[in-house]
C-alpha cells in the first residue's frame, strides 16, 4: 500500500457566470428565470449576429476596472479549475500558491466537499478538516465558552474531544478572563484568536487552512505558524496550506504547488518554485510586448496597447524608488478613426487589492486619432506607494466603447530607499504613504498645567 | 482507513452514516438556535406561550362563541389548543427550516457537512416550542378540570407524524429558497393561508361529508385530526380515509423534499 493520502486526477470545475448580475448576486428570483426563458429566442438572434455583450474579466476574479459596461443577460462558462492532477504523500506540508483567481480556493473547497467538481476524481484516505475561514460559524451573541464547542462541532471535532482540550485552546488563545462574555463585546483581536485557537487544535488526517493567517498581529500569527508546523512536522499530518507570504510557505511547507490561472503550473521543493514565481512578478525587461496578451472578448480592439515600458529613472527593470513618481509609456496601435480616447490603470497589492485606479482622456492636439501608432507617456506622480510588488491593469475606452483591456500588464516592484526609512514606510501597514505636512506654530508663552480655579 | 472518493455527479454510499456521524452539529446548532433566539427580548421565553395563548383567545370567540360551531362537550379553549399546537409546530417549522440555510450561508460556503442538519435542525428548535406551548395546554386542562383518557398516550405518534409532515414540504422551501429568493415570501403566505383551510377553529367535523376526502388532502389536517382525538378523549373522531390519504400526502411531500434536497445540495455552495 502505498502512502499517497490524497490523489487527485483530471480535476475541473465550472462556474456559470451570470453577467446580468454583475459581481455580487448569484441567486436567481424566479423572475429572472421566467424572463429568461421567455427572452432566449430573441437572444439567440442576437448572438447570431455576434453581439459583443458578455462582461467576462479575462477568466480570473481580479477585479475589473470600474467601468465594465452591464447590460448583457449572457451567461458564460468559466473553468476555474482546469485539468489539475496531483498526488499528496501522508504528512506532508504542502503550500499552494498563486495569484488571485489562479484557482486555490476552488481547490481547497473542492477538496472540503463544499463544492462539487464538473470533472475528474479526488481519492482521500482519512478525516479531513478545512479552515477556510477564521470563527466560521461563531455567534455574535455567544459568549466565549459556548463558541468554543459551537465552532469545535462546526469544524468536526465531537464534545468529548473539545472537552479534552478546552483548556489548551483556552490558554493558546489567551482570553480566560473573557470566556463569560459575549463575543460580540471582543475586540477583534480577541476574536481572531480565540477562532484560531480552536481550529489549531484540530487532529485531523488532512488539515487544511486557506488565507487565514493574513488577521491577527505579528505575534500571533508567528505563533499559529509553529502550531501549524508542529502538526506537520511531529504529528505527521497532511497540512495543505494556501498562502500569499512566501516566507512562511517556505519556513512551513516541504512542497509546493502552483497554480495558474486554474491549471497546475508546477510541483515540487519549495526553494525552486517560490523562486520561479517570484522571477514571474519581478519583469527583467523595460519593455514589455502585450499584443500577444489575452483579451476579454468584449474589447472591440480598435486601439490597442502594443507594448508598455518603464520610465522611472534610476535602476534597472519595473523599479520605481520609493517616493518617485510612476511614469511609464504606452505604444497605442489605432486601427480606425476615434476621435475621442480615454485610458484607466488599475495598481494592485500582490494579494490583490486594488490600492488606485483613474480613468482619464488622453490628450492630443488634433481632433481624431487617425489609424496609426501613437505613443502615451502615464504619468502618476503624487501616488506614493509603500515598499513592495505591485501590478498594473490598463484599459483602453473610445466612444464606442471599451477597445482593450489587459490584466496584470506588469508587476513592478517599489524599493526602500532611506526617505522610505525617513517615513518609517517599513513599519506602516498602509499601501500608500502620502506625502504630509505637520505644521506648528506656538501661541503662548507658558501655560499653566493646572485647570483655573485650582491653586 | 477509509477512503472518499470525490467526483462529479456521485452521491455519497455513506450519506446517511454521515449525518449519523454529524448528528453533534445537529444537537448544537439546534442548541445554538434557540440560546440565542430569545437573547435581548424583554419577555423572553413567553413569547412561546403568549403567542399560541393569545392566538387560541381569538379562536375561541370567533369560532366558539360568536360562530357557535359544535364542540362535542370539550371546553373550546381546549378544543382549539389541540390543534394549535401542532399547527404552530408545522408554521414555525416551515417558516424556520426556509430560512435556515439562507441564513447559515457562512456554514454553507466554509464547511462540509450534510446540509440537511440545518433545516432538520431548524425543525427541531420549532418542537422546543412546541413543549413549552404543550406544557401551556396542560395548564389550560387543570383550569377546566379537563381529564384525558387513554388515548393521550399515542400522542408521541402524532408528534413524531407533525415532525415528518413539516420535514417534508420544510426541505422543499429550502432548498428551493436557496435558489429561488422568492419563496421567502411564499412561505408567510402558506402558513397564513394554511391557518384558515386547516381545522384549528373548528372540528373538522363541520366539514360536510361529500368534502371531506378532499380536505384531507391537505396533510395538516390528518395531524391535526390526529391530536385532537388524542387529547380530547376521541369525541373529535378521525375520519379514516381522510387519514390515510394525510399519510399519503404526508409521505410524498417527505419522498419529494428529500430527493430534491439531495439533488441540489452539491450547489447550494455555488449559488447561496
Amino acid at each position: 500500500m502505498s502512502d499517497t493520502i490524497i490523489s487527485v486526477e483530471g480535476l475541473g470545475k465550472r462556474y456559470a457566470l451570470n453577467h446580468k448580475n454583475g459581481d455580487g448576486e448569484r441567486y436567481t428570483t424566479l423572475r429572472d428565470v421566467i424572463a429568461r426563458r421567455v427572452s432566449a429566442p430573441v437572444r439567440w438572434l442576437h448572438a447570431r449576429r455576434g453581439a459583443p455583450n458578455a462582461t467576462l474579466v479575462n477568466g480570473s476574479s481580479i477585479p475589473a476596472l470600474h467601468s465594465i459596461t452591464r447590460n448583457s443577460r449572457s451567461q458564460e462558462d468559466f473553468w476555474a479549475l482546469r485539468d489539475v492532477s496531483f498526488e499528496i504523500k501522508q504528512g506532508d506540508a504542502v503550500g499552494i500558491i498563486g495569484r488571485n483567481g489562479a484557482g486555490k480556493s476552488t481547490l481547497l473547497k473542492i477538496l472540503s466537499r463544499i463544492t462539487e467538481p464538473t470533472k475528474g476524481r479526488i481519492r482521500i484516505r482519512g478525516r479531513v478538516a478545512s479552515l477556510l475561514e477564521v470563527g466560521t460559524g461563531f455567534h455574535p451573541e455567544l459568549t466565549g465558552r459556548e463558541n468554543i464547542f459551537l465552532n469545535g462541532s462546526i469544524l468536526g471535532m465531537s464534545r468529548t474531544e473539545i472537552k479534552k482540550k478546552f483548556d489548551e485552546i483556552v490558554a493558546f488563545a489567551e482570553t480566560e478572563k473573557f470566556l463569560d462574555t459575549p463575543v460580540k463585546r471582543y475586540s477583534s483581536g480577541m476574536y481572531v484568536r480565540l477562532a484560531f485557537a480552536v481550529a489549531a487544535h484540530l487532529e485531523p488526517e488532512i488539515l487544511i487552512v486557506d488565507e487565514v493567517l493574513a488577521v491577527g498581529d505579528a505575534a500571533f500569527q508567528k505563533k499559529c505558524l509553529g502550531k501549524l508546523q508542529d502538526v506537520a512536522a511531529k504529528e505527521a499530518r497532511t497540512v495543505l496550506f494556501v498562502s500569499h507570504n512566501l516566507d512562511s510557505i517556505l519556513r512551513l511547507c516541504d512542497r509546493v504547488l502552483w497554480l495558474d490561472a486554474g491549471s497546475l503550473r508546477a510541483i515540487g521543493r519549495p526553494a525552486g518554485i517560490v523562486q520561479a514565481y517570484n522571477q514571474q512578478w519581478s519583469n527583467d525587461s523595460r519593455v514589455i510586448l502585450l499584443s500577444e496578451r489575452q483579451r476579454p472578448n468584449w474589447v472591440r480592439q480598435k486601439a490597442i496597447v502594443e507594448e508598455v515600458s518603464c520610465l522611472a529613472e534610476e535602476g534597472t527593470g519595473w523599479s520605481y524608488p520609493f517616493g518617485s513618481p510612476l511614469e511609464f509609456a504606452c505604444t497605442l496601435l489605432v486601427r480606425s478613426r476615434i476621435s475621442t480616447l480615454l485610458m484607466a490603470y488599475a495598481v494592485f497589492t500582490p494579494s490583490g487589492f486594488e490600492i488606485a485606479s483613474t480613468r482619464a482622456p488622453c490628450e492630443f492636439p488634433a481632433p481624431y486619432f487617425e489609424p496609426g501608432r501613437y505613443k502615451v507617456r502615464v504619468s502618476i506622480p503624487y501616488l506614493r506607494l509603500a515598499p513592495g510588488n505591485y501590478s498594473l491593469n490598463l484599459g483602453v475606452v473610445s466612444e464606442l466603447g471599451h477597445e482593450d483591456f489587459v490584466t496584470e500588464v506588469a508587476v513592478f516592484e517599489v524599493p526602500p530607499n532611506e526617505r522610505s526609512a525617513d517615513h518609517f514606510a517599513d513599519t506602516i501597514r498602509a499601501a500608500c504613504i502620502p506625502e504630509v505636512r505637520f505644521t506648528v506654530e506656538q501661541l503662548e508663552e507658558t501655560i499653566s498645567v493646572l485647570p483655573e480655579g485650582v491653586k | 482507513m477509509q477512503e472518499l472518493v470525490i467526483e462529479p455527479g456521485r452521491t455519497e454510499k455513506n450519506y446517511w452514516g454521515d449525518l449519523w456521524r454529524y448528528r453533534e452539529l445537529f444537537y448544537i446548532l439546534a442548541w445554538r438556535d434557540i440560546s440565542v433566539r430569545y437573547k435581548q427580548t424583554a419577555i423572553g421565553v413567553a413569547w412561546a406561550v403568549l403567542r399560541p395563548f393569545l392566538a387560541m383567545l381569538v379562536f375561541t370567540v370567533v369560532f366558539g362563541r360568536i360562530a357557535k360551531m359544535p364542540s362535542n362537550g370539550i371546553p373550546y379553549p381546549i378544543l382549539v389548543f389541540a390543534a394549535m399546537l401542532p399547527w404552530q409546530f408545522f408554521a414555525n417549522s416551515l417558516a424556520e427550516a426556509s430560512q435556515s440555510l439562507v441564513l447559515n450561508s457562512n456554514l454553507i460556503s466554509k464547511v462540509y457537512f450534510p446540509r440537511l442538519i440545518v433545516p432538520a435542525g431548524a425543525v427541531i428548535t420549532s418542537l422546543v416550542d412546541f413543549l413549552i406551548s404543550a406544557a401551556l395546554l396542560v395548564l389550560l386542562m387543570v383550569w377546566f378540570q379537563f381529564m384525558p383518557d387513554w388515548r393521550v398516550l399515542t400522542l408521541p405518534v402524532f408528534t413524531l407524524l407533525a415532525f415528518l409532515a413539516a420535514l417534508g414540504p420544510g426541505l422543499l422551501l429550502t432548498a428551493l429558497t436557496v435558489k429561488f429568493r422568492d419563496f421567502r415570501y411564499v412561505v408567510p403566505f402558506i402558513v397564513q393561508f394554511g391557518l384558515f383551510i386547516s381545522p384549528v377553529g373548528f372540528s373538522s367535523d363541520v366539514i360536510p361529508d361529500q368534502w371531506r376526502l378532499v380536505y384531507s388532502l391537505n396533510p395538516i389536517v390528518g395531524v391535526i385530526d390526529g391530536f385532537r382525538w388524542a387529547i380530547c378523549r376521541g369525541a373529535a373522531g378521525i375520519y379514516v380515509p381522510g387519514f390515510a390519504l394525510s399519510m399519503t400526502t404526508i409521505t410524498l411531500f417527505l419522498v419529494l423534499g428529500i430527493w430534491y434536497f439531495r439533488k441540489t445540495e452539491k450547489s447550494f455552495a455555488d449559488v447561496i
